[in-house]
């Protein structure tokens, strides 16, 4: 019996049910499922890393190098004073369900997510607005209440993207956008299919279908792309595995930069972490190579500040304080910790937290800081930690792009309260000269550096494997999302 | 019998309400707001409180268990916190992936594991005993998720005769899905079978040492005679308890092959589900989970009667 079905099914496979792709169709990977659909209500990367740019389209949009295009707005004007800005829409473009789009559902799209009852995850991105008028069928202006550097690159992020009345409260589970894919069905703990839009306007995209397959664990998703059941991985999540691929002439690797400065949060409130040579000692003592290598087997570049070394404002502040065992220990003992101290590390379940953290820990053994590693789930970890404060250390990735702004919150969990470093982020909020803005944002990542707010560790890489004739795949990742339309096949 | 009947069925739906209260409470304390993971950590504190409201978890806790104990009655067991579908609809679609393979993997195993027990039996003390039953224990000792993954680097990856995971739905394409439900199928059932070998060649040896066995034998029967007509029927007492106790595992515990293979089945949607605080789906899926387990010996504890006549009669009086 068991021989007859496994021969039953062998012979299927032969004839009727092959598994390799079609031509045009692309299967990826993702690690983690989407919990549903609409980018404006929810926080998860997976959400945008199916729908953006895709499914659904902003007024502006984020290419691979991060800077901003138009998209469903084909042009604007900012007023000198930089708090009115004009859009004109692209025209003829309908929604997947036949609707039409116009300047009627950029207003309705903007006012929903700025609205009191909106359960948008970056509502911070709309609290500027103070108007959205529309002045024709293809003409919108939107009013801020002061200068913000960042709005157009904000508007074309996945929670900004333009949905319709008709269809807002139905895209969770069957998302209707503009973009040049459609939805076509979500298999629950599986699957996500999408389609090629017939009705696109604009550059048609080479792929007639993409699949999203969501595999978790790091051995399945090996497995099903050396079984060739995927053609990828957008960001691959075992970096052990990848020297595997790299040998595999059917696959290429290709390490890319993300927007995650993964760091060790500190409490700066709570005590002895309240005290500057203590938060100096510990970054003397990490060695934030040897994190790299360890946890992420050597995929991640160093920071020396809360900012993306890809970034044209970065700084290089490597060596604040570096790499230093006696002077770590100095000044522990000038501080009063001559013999070190005990304190609690929460870690997070992602591998960065869970490895890093235990190399972590023997470094500051070094000098006689005892840590005692608290595994949490993310649930957890956002009430304790996030929401509550109630921890000493923790290793966690920030991945939102140009974050830095965080630090002026003294209500965020690393509670820490500069007034220089606020008046600093309010005044490159509202600056729009490059040059300003690149001397404000240098001025504000030497005071994280110096400060030694939190141990900055390494920007997280993006280890993408795909096959090797897939062309358009992005190396890096500026915003979240997976961005299929310049993805093609070699013929 | 009948009065049998009410008293066991009473006691069933006992168990549920304990449980539906245990799971109910015990998941209400567990740290972690929904509402905050949905929205993660930039969501302001306006945004959160819409969520909450939306969620209905502003609500006391004795309130919405009374609306989840009736929603169980009228089978509206609400919305996924984060997934936004009906949880009914949820649990149904990976049913028929668990289902399926539960029960395959029970009938494999017992395919397998019955003739196999009673072969070693058969050759109590011999070489084939010793064989056998030193393969049911290397069986027992390996993982269930090594076992998968080993059969996926032999059969998917290496000889590419079966896909390594994934699963497509019945209506989809049956043949497919039944592919894709073979490797897990057989990675669950090998060790199941391995304890049912052993458990049904005990059981047997243990019986054959018994009077009426001896009697059959003095009739004239030869041993596996004996065995075969009066012994294994006797025996499968003690293996339905453990099949029925085997099931259960095999309905609630697949989480482990179901990651390998990732499958979705209930394993994975309670895993997740717990993972983002979606503590509606949680309680409605383990209850489910519950139910099935209770049922499942209930109707084990009825065929003991219908095997075993004795039980029968004591079970009348």
């Amino acid at each position: 019996m068991k021989n007859s079905a496994l021969h039953l099914a062998g012979l299927m496979a032969a004839t009727l049910f092959s598994s390799t792709a079609l031509a045009d169709e692309l299967r990826l990977g993702m690690v983690l499922e989407p919990p549903h659909l609409d980018p404006t209500a929810g926080a998860a990367a997976a959400i945008d890393e199916v729908v953006y740019a895709n499914l659904f389209e902003g007024l502006t949009r984020i290419d691979q190098n991060g800077a901003v295009l138009p998209s469903l707005a084909t042009d604007w004007s900012i007023s000198d004073d930089g708090t009115r800005y004009e859009f004109t829409l692209k025209e003829g473009v309908t929604f997947h369900d036949g609707t039409s789009f116009d300047a009627e559902d950029v207003k309705f799209s903007l006012d929903r997510a700025r609205a009191e009852d909106s359960v948008n995850a970056q509502k911070g991105i709309f609290a500027p607005i103070t108007n959205v008028e529309v002045l024709a069928t293809n003409k919108i202006a939107i009013e801020i209440a002061n200068p913000q550097g960042d709005f157009l690159f904000n508007l074309g992020r996945g929670d900004a993207v333009i949905v319709a009345p008709e269809s807002a409260e139905t895209n969770q589970t069957n998302p209707v956008g503009t973009g040049p894919f459609k939805f076509v069905d979500w298999q629950q703990g599986s699957k996500v299919i999408l389609e090629k839009n017939p009705d696109y306007v604009g550059d048609d995209v080479y792929l007639d279908r993409a699949i999203f397959t969501f595999i978790s664990d790091p051995n399945a998703a090996q497995n099903a792309m050396l079984a060739g059941e995927l053609d990828g991985f957008a960001n691959f999540p075992a970096p052990e595995t990848l020297e595997i691929f790299e040998a595999d002439p059917r696959f290429n690797v290709v390490v890319g930069s993300t927007e995650g400065e993964t760091i060790l949060a500190t409490n700066n409130k709570a005590e002895p972490f309240n005290d500057l040579r203590v938060r100096q000692a510990i970054a003397h003592v990490i060695d934030r190579q040897a994190i790299i290598d360890g946890a992420m087997f050597g995929y991640g570049t160093p920071i020396g500040t809360h900012f993306a070394p890809h970034h044209p404002y970065y700084v290089d502040l490597l060596n604040t304080y570096p790499h230093d065992v006696a002077k770590a220990k100095e000044l522990l003992a000038a501080a009063g910790y001559e013999s070190g101290f005990k304190a609690t590390l929460k870690l997070p379940p992602p591998t960065y937290a869970r490895r890093g953290g235990q190399i972590l820990a023997a470094q500051l053994r070094e000098i006689g800081i005892e840590l005692e590693l608290v595994n949490v789930e993310w649930a957890q970890w956002l009430e304790d930690v996030f929401t509550k404060k109630d921890y000493d250390l923790t290793i966690v990735s920030h991945v939102e792009p140009f974050d830095i702004g965080i630090y002026a919150n003294p209500d965020y969990y690393f509670q820490y309260d500069n007034v220089v470093f606020q008046a600093l982020i309010e005044k490159l909020n509202i600056t729009n000269d490059e040059d300003d803005r690149k001397a404000l944002a240098a001025a504000a990542e030497t005071i994280l550096a110096d400060d030694a707010v939190n141990g900055y560790l390494f920007q997280l890489a993006k280890t993408g494997v795909w096959d090797t004739r897939l062309s358009g795949m992005w190396p890096n990742s500026p915003v979240e999302g997976n961005d299929l339309t310049q993805v093609k096949w070699a013929n | 019998m009948v009065g049998y009947l009410i008293q066991r069925l009473l006691g069933v739906a006992l168990t549920l309400l304990v449980a539906a209260a245990l799971i109910f409470f015990l998941l209400d304390v567990l740290p972690g707001d929904p509402a905050r993971f949905m929205l993660g950590i930039n969501a302001s504190d306006e945004a959160l409180n819409a969520l909450r409201q939306q969620l209905g978890l502003d609500q006391p806790a004795f309130v919405r268990f009374g609306q989840w104990l009736m929603g169980l009655f009228t089978g509206d067991l609400g919305m996924s916190a984060s997934q936004r579908a009906p949880i009914a609809e949820l649990i149904l679609e990976r049913m028929q992936l668990s289902l399926p393979l539960a029960f395959g993997a029970l009938v494999l195993s017992t395919l397998i594991g019955l003739p196999l027990g009673i072969l070693a039996a058969q050759n109590q003390g011999k070489i084939g005993d010793a064989g056998l039953m030193g393969l049911a224990q290397i069986g027992i000792a390996i993982p269930n998720f090594w076992f998968a993954m080993l059969l996926v680097v032999v059969f998917a990856v290496t000889l590419k005769w079966l896909p390594p995971g994934g699963f497509v739905p019945w209506a989809e394409n049956p043949a497919a899905a039944f592919r894709a439900l073979i490797l897990p199928t057989i990675a669950l059932a090998l060790p199941q079978a391995a304890i049912l070998a052993r458990v049904m060649r005990t059981s047997l040896v243990d019986v054959a040492r018994q009077d009426f066995i001896r009697t059959a034998r003095a009739k004239g029967l030869s041993k596996n005679q004996a065995l075969w007509r009066h012994g294994v029927r006797n025996a499968l007492l003690p293996v339905m308890t453990i099949m029925g106790l085997q099931f259960a595992f095999l309905i609630a515990g697949t989480i482990i092959v179901e990651n390998v293979f990732y499958l979705p089945g209930l394993g994975r949607l309670i895993f997740t589900a717990i993972s983002a605080r979606d503590l509606f789906v949680v309680r409605s899926a383990l209850l489910v989970l519950v139910g099935l387990v209770v049922i499942i010996m209930f109707l084990v504890d009825l065929l003991y009667a219908l095997v075993d006549p004795r039980l029968k009669k004591r079970a009348g009086n």
